[in-house]
């Protein structure tokens, strides 16, 4: 193994078809129009000299060390910015070239320190190779003129000399290696678009500076890591790197955080992770990352990770560490145990969407076949349940329509529920740069998002209710169809015309109107006029959504909504259009795929049909029940009853992420054996009987499929710290309880998915290994892969129009509770926080906050950061409060990152009417002045400390 | 002065300039320094507009065109066109590489014709004369007139417009007196702060832009510095440095590390350190900044510096030492 070298070809790549041919070094090249002389040398194998460029941002021609000369052109253009014609030729080396190479190096040099030897970038310079390419000898200058590298020049302070600064957690900035070539500024700007960096100053003063001169973690700096990697010198530099050293080998794997699902390359030096650099060929990312996947992985060697199994009769018991053995027998005998006294349906199981698809394969397979029930559920059940049933419905395949790419060829973006600048950061950087180029954006949020507040974008804002997703949906609906925007052509070709009928005739009631809705919704009728016009007429009109849309007593009825926007107006079916779930995890697509729905086996075929049932039961060796188990909630309601006693979860933090925490701790207490296979003794685990140290996902290898269906390789670069990989734990779980599965490695549990569901058919790790990745549907009629669906026509046949009636959520606001409270997630912070939180990334988010309007704080007495009691119908805490108008008036919001703060003491047992998704996005509440913690939250501390205790180990004797 | 004299010229320019590319908005752009120009620039797009010659349907045309003085913030680069354009579009001046050309992706991306006051405010002409009639001023390739600023050490200094083809000694000599001191002339500077020093043999050079690029010099502005005898070119060479030095933009490395360096380097030629070397490295550092600087700012900076050298090298090489006879 060794280190994956990527070439910089130092210009982006040039989307044009015609090819141009010209001369280069006497080699005939051939390039798309529009490429650059540069980056046509480089692809034709010759490097050209360069320090300003790299072909993740636009050229910028500052360095002028690539000049080039072209036969019967005047001068030594640089290569960067010139692209190419037909017939040029082009010499890249020239005496003339090499004098004026050198004589930039010499300047370069003059103001930059000679420490290569003790310095971070050594061995991955390019100054350095550049000092090496041009043959640098000599700086006639000497270094006693004006410089910005020594804090003393000539015994006096010199005031060009900046220290480090090293305010960044993860990165520390260096001016005095600043050779101020813009790469990360540019980068900042053009791949990430926050515009946090500038150069201050001019001339010889110019310096690289995070806003108005301020340190980077009190800038703008959302720490993406973009300047990191375009910086060419050691000015940006991961502090790893320079405590580590330079890495030796690295291997491409899949970030474990979102559902973007960024490609990186895990810079190893033997197993100690180096650092994380996003890798160019990622299609998900296509070389950018955001501070969760590129920085924050050091949970995996936090000293709160558990590594030995553990067992305790009862919840009181302090923790005992056994062996693996012990741990499976124990767990065995318990659940076996409860199936004999309370029936063969009393346990059930929660597969992961973190682990990866293999891992989730087995869970479920181990409870269909081996705990002969099918009481398993995921965590898609509390975020995209709705996505699956509401796309299903209308379109026939529970996923996104599109690739991420698409959206470089969209003219109108409607994202409704989401904050990808902070929930999906990479894919909000991707959009961003489309927005810039000119793309319309349409924001439906209750919140003024960073999306609506991101530089050089113009957003047409919506800000609804809480709550009142449908209406608005509806209100669109009817702009679009009484003022004639329907894409009549597509929709009789595509879709039911009967159901269309039937679906436009509801939606052109005047009750539907935005005029008339405008006192639920709270929207500007003029505003939804506008937005349903821009996106029915705007071009290429494509749906991004969230949890904001699914995680509300409505929520499958949105989904549909949506849907049929999209079919009215005939954006559905090519690139630049359709309807994208933005899915919160890593794998929740994938875990959703692998059959982890109590009703459906892998590919979201129902457990009842026989032939499908057949099929696995063939395979499998064992009859199944053919009835649907429980759903979570279900689960939960009848632990409480007494009819479901035991519980195998798998990465999911039940007890912070479900709702109405206080009925999640009277069922998990009810329970005799709650098995928690986990990184951490996270907040289910107080209330367990086995836990199962679980693998990081450097740790293992697999696949994750993100929210564009893109199934990607997860590699081990780490041997497993706590001694097996989590699907081998499943084994072994299972192997106890007297259900053998064998596999040698996960490429064979990947194989067996692909021989039960067709639209695996094609995916194995050979192709994944050929591809680099591939979106499902993956099988005979689309061997690599499918980017964009229904092309030719809706996997059902006909697209279906389903009347969404607005039914107003039974939470209501009243006297008592006068504010809705809506939840949501932050940059740094990663759902329940249980790796963000043991990672550096707290010191941009440390605690969950409530912010909260100027007018309805004023109200009540509250000033920015006072402690405020939040009181719902469920329950109540205690947090700061952050005064903002970023909320409405009469709405109130939160995150749910931290544990101490428990939001969901707060949400209810209100859920979407068809799939229970619950309703975390509307909570009738109150907020008061406090002084402190609730009594709740100190009642939890104390058990959770009392939980977490391990006993001691026995002296040998 | 055209503008701060007669502005309607320089709108009429722009305006058919603009009817022929089809343009609808122009923008001049206009240092603070000059506030009598902003003014009086200002008051003739307000009389312009009333009258109907700007705006919508110009003079009863189906033609439209919109005109807007910005005033810039004064620094020197933002003359470059493409730095102009960054700043007009609020950004930091600093010098966009080219290609793409402002004719193709101008100001906020759109095709641009950009031009000083001098082109514009010779279309009137142009169109009311005839192209003939303008040919029939200047020589060779460099035809019309051009405005001549007369300064520095000079008798009779002033702005004179002329057509091109009179010769550098007629302009100092004949039309400017000679210095102001009295004493011989020297040295010459032409075409403003980055332009040539000649000396009085080089007097002969007719003012056309071929034959002063012909003797590495340059027209530029049309800016005349006369320098008498006890001019130091040592310190001229520095200042040309020096004004690169303060005025860069600080995009391109020859210009943003050069000019600095540049001062620094004749400044040890001035003590008189290690003379021969570094004068070399002037001579190899201005190669550098003319042909690897992203614009005409650090590009033209040695001319001053090469000229200076070139022409007046006694001036930087220490008078032979007297010999002192062996014991």
């Amino acid at each position: 193994m060794s280190l994956i070298e990527e070439v910089d070809l130092g210009t982006p790549r040039s989307k044009s078809e015609t090819m141009v041919t010209l001369t280069i070094d006497g080699k005939q090249v051939s390039v798309p129009e529009g490429t650059s002389i540069m980056r046509a040398a480089m692809e034709a194998g010759h490097q050209i000299p360069k320090l300003c460029a790299t072909d993740m941002v636009d050229a910028f021609g500052s360095c002028r060390l690539c000049l080039v000369e072209i036969e019967g052109r005047a001068g030594t253009p640089a290569s960067c910015t010139t692209p190419v014609m037909p017939g040029l030729v082009v010499h890249t080396q020239t005496e003339r070239l090499k004098t004026l190479r050198k004589g930039v190096m010499e300047l370069y040099i003059s103001d930059h320190p000679l420490d290569c030897l003790t310095c971070g970038a050594n061995g991955d310079c390019e100054l350095q190779d550049m000092a090496g390419a041009v043959g640098l000898r000599d700086v006639r200058y000497g270094y006693e003129g004006e410089n910005h590298v020594f804090a003393k020049s000539n015994s006096e302070v010199n005031a060009a000399w900046m220290p480090k600064d090293e305010s960044n957690p993860y990165f520390t900035y260096d001016p005095s290696k600043c050779i101020v070539c813009s790469r990360c500024v540019r980068a900042c700007e053009e791949v990430q678009g926050t515009f946090a960096l500038t150069i201050s100053g001019r001339g010889f003063d110019s310096r690289v500076s995070p806003g108005m001169s301020e340190s980077f973690l009190g800038s703008e700096c959302v720490s993406c890591g973009a300047c990191v990697q375009a910086c060419p010198t050691a000015t940006l530099t991961e502090k790893s790197v320079i405590e580590i050293g330079q890495p030796e080998h690295s291997v491409v794997t899949t970030c474990a955080y979102c559902g973007v699902g960024c490609a990186f390359k895990a810079e190893m030096r033997g197993e100690e992770v180096v650092r994380m650099v996003p890798y160019k060929d990622g299609k998900a990312n296509r070389g950018h990352s955001c501070v969760k996947g590129r920085f924050a992985w050091g949970y995996t060697n936090h000293k709160e990770r558990i590594l030995k199994p553990m067992i305790r009769e009862r919840i009181e018991d302090p923790w005992r560490e056994v062996s693996w053995d012990e741990a499976f027998s124990f767990a065995a005998t318990k659940m076996r145990g409860i199936q004999k006294k309370y029936g063969r349906d009393a346990i059930g199981g929660i597969t992961s969407s973190r682990c990866t698809n293999e891992e989730t394969y087995l869970v479920q397979k181990l409870i269909r076949a081996g705990f002969g029930n099918n009481n398993v559920d995921t965590c898609a059940r509390v975020c995209h349940s709705p996505t699956g049933y509401g796309l299903a419905t209308t379109f026939g395949t529970s996923a996104g329509t599109q690739d991420f790419d698409s959206v470089e060829e969209t003219d109108v973006v409607v994202v409704i529920g989401a904050n990808p600048a902070s929930a999906h950061p990479v894919f909000a950087s991707r959009l961003k740069k489309r927005l810039r180029q000119g793309a319309k954006l349409i924001v439906i949020d209750p919140r003024r998002t960073e999306m609506v507040e991101s530089p050089h974008v113009k957003a047409l804002h919506l800000p609804l209710m809480p709550g009142t997703n449908v209406a608005v949906m509806t209100a669109l609906a009817h702009v679009i169809v009484t003022e004639g925007l329907v894409n009549e052509a597509f929709v009789r070709e595509r879709c039911d015309w009967s159901e269309f009928e039937e679906w436009a005739a509801f939606v052109a009631q005047p009750n539907n109107s935005p005029e008339a809705t405008a006192i639920l919704t709270g929207v500007d009728p003029k505003v939804l006029r506008e937005a349903a016009r821009t996106y029915a007429t705007g071009g290429n009109g494509a749906i991004y959504y969230g949890l904001g849309v699914t995680e509300h007593s409505q929520g499958s009825t949105t989904v549909m909504a949506i849907a049929n926007l999209a079919m009215a107006t005939g954006n559905i079916g090519r690139p630049g259009v359709g309807v994208n779930p933005l899915r919160g995890q890593n794998n929740v697509q994938g875990s959703c795929d692998m059959g982890s729905f109590p009703h459906e086996l892998p590919g979201y075929r129902h457990i009842a049909g026989d032939a499908v049932r057949e099929q696995f039961e063939a395979l499998w060796n064992v009859k199944l029940n053919p009835e649907p188990g429980l759903r979570i909630p279900n689960m939960f309601d009848a632990a409480v009853e007494g009819t479901f006693m035991g519980l195998y979860v798998q990465g999911e933090d039940i007890l912070q992420s479900d709702p109405n925490t206080s009925h999640v701790v009277a069922a998990l207490s009810a329970m005799e054996c709650v098995i928690v296979h986990d990184l951490f003794l996270n907040e289910t685990a107080n209330y367990a009987h086995v836990f199962l140290p679980g693998s990081s996902f450097l740790e293992k290898d697999g696949t994750f499929t993100n929210a564009e269906r893109r199934i990607q390789r997860v590699r081990k670069v780490v041997t497993p710290k706590n001694g097996m990989a989590d699907w081998e734990v499943t084994i072994g779980l299972a192997k106890a309880m007297g259900f053998e599965m064998n596999y040698n490695h996960p490429s064979e549990i990947m194989d067996e998915i692909a021989a039960l569901t067709p639209t695996f058919a094609g995916v194995s790790y050979a192709k994944l290994e050929e591809l680099g990745s591939v979106q499902w549907p993956c099988n005979e009629k689309a061997p690599e892969g499918t980017p964009v669906m229904h092309i030719d026509g809706f996997v059902r046949g006909k697209g279906k129009f389903v009347v969404t009636e607005y039914v107003a959520t039974d939470e209501r606001t009243g006297p008592r509770y006068p504010l809705l409270l809506t939840t949501g997630r932050i940059l740094s912070q990663y759902n329940v926080g249980a790796q963000t939180r043991r990672t550096e990334n707290v010191v941009w988010h440390a605690e969950d906050r409530l912010e909260i309007h100027p007018h309805d704080a004023e109200q009540r007495g509250v000033r920015d950061g006072d402690w405020v009691r939040l009181k719902s119908r469920a329950g109540e805490t205690t947090l700061r409060a952050e005064i903002t108008d970023r909320v409405a008036p009469g709405v109130v919001y939160t995150t749910f990152h931290h544990p101490d703060t428990q939001a969901n003491v707060i949400t209810t047992d209100y859920s979407d009417w068809a799939t229970n998704c619950p309703e975390y996005k509307v909570t009738a509440v109150q907020v008061s002045p406090s002084n402190g913690p609730s009594d709740w939250q100190k009642a939890y501390d104390a058990q959770a400390r009392h939980s977490r205790r391990i006993a001691p180990a026995e002296a040998a004797e | 002065m055209i503008m701060e004299g007669d502005p309607f010229l320089v709108i009429e320019g722009m305006t058919i300039a603009a009817i022929t590319v089809g343009a609808t908005k122009g923008y001049i752009y206009v240092r603070s320094e000059y506030p009598h120009a902003v003014e009086a620039m200002n008051a003739a797009i307000a009389a312009a507009k009333r009258g109907g010659y700007l705006g919508t349907n110009i003079g009863g045309t189906t033609q439209s065109f919109d005109l807007e003085v910005r005033v810039g913030a004064g620094a020197y680069v933002c003359g470059e066109e493409t730095s102009l354009l960054e700043s007009l579009e609020g950004r930091r001046g600093i010098v966009r590489a080219k290609p793409p050309l402002p004719a193709h992706h101008g100001l906020f991306g759109k095709p641009t014709v950009i031009n000083n006051v001098l082109s514009f405010a010779a279309i009137p002409f142009i169109l009311a004369e005839g192209a003939k009639a303008y040919a029939d001023f200047g020589m060779g390739r460099s035809r019309g007139t051009m405005p001549i600023q007369l300064a520095g050490n000079i008798r009779y200094g002033g702005l004179f417009e002329t057509a091109f083809g009179v010769t550098l000694g007629e302009l100092v000599d004949d039309i400017g007196g000679g210095t102001f001191t009295g004493r011989p002339v020297r040295a010459v500077q032409v075409g403003g702060p980055l332009g040539a020093y000649f000396p009085r043999a080089l007097f002969d050079t007719p003012f056309d832009y071929e034959a002063f690029a012909a003797r590495d010099g340059l027209i530029g502005h049309g800016g005349i510095v006369v320098f008498d005898d006890s001019v130091d070119m040592r310190k001229q060479a520095r200042f040309a440095m020096e004004f690169c030095a303060v005025e860069s933009c600080g995009k391109c490395t020859p210009c943003r590390i050069g000019s600095t360096r540049g001062v620094e380097t004749i400044e040890k030629i001035m003590r008189r350190e290690r003379v021969t070397e570094n004068l070399a490295l002037v001579e190899d550092l201005c190669n550098t900044m003319k042909f690897g600087s992203l614009c005409a700012l650090g590009g033209f900076t040695p001319y001053p510096v090469l000229s200076a050298l070139k022409h007046f090298r006694e001036d930087f090489v220490p008078a032979p030492t007297t010999l002192q006879a062996a014991e």
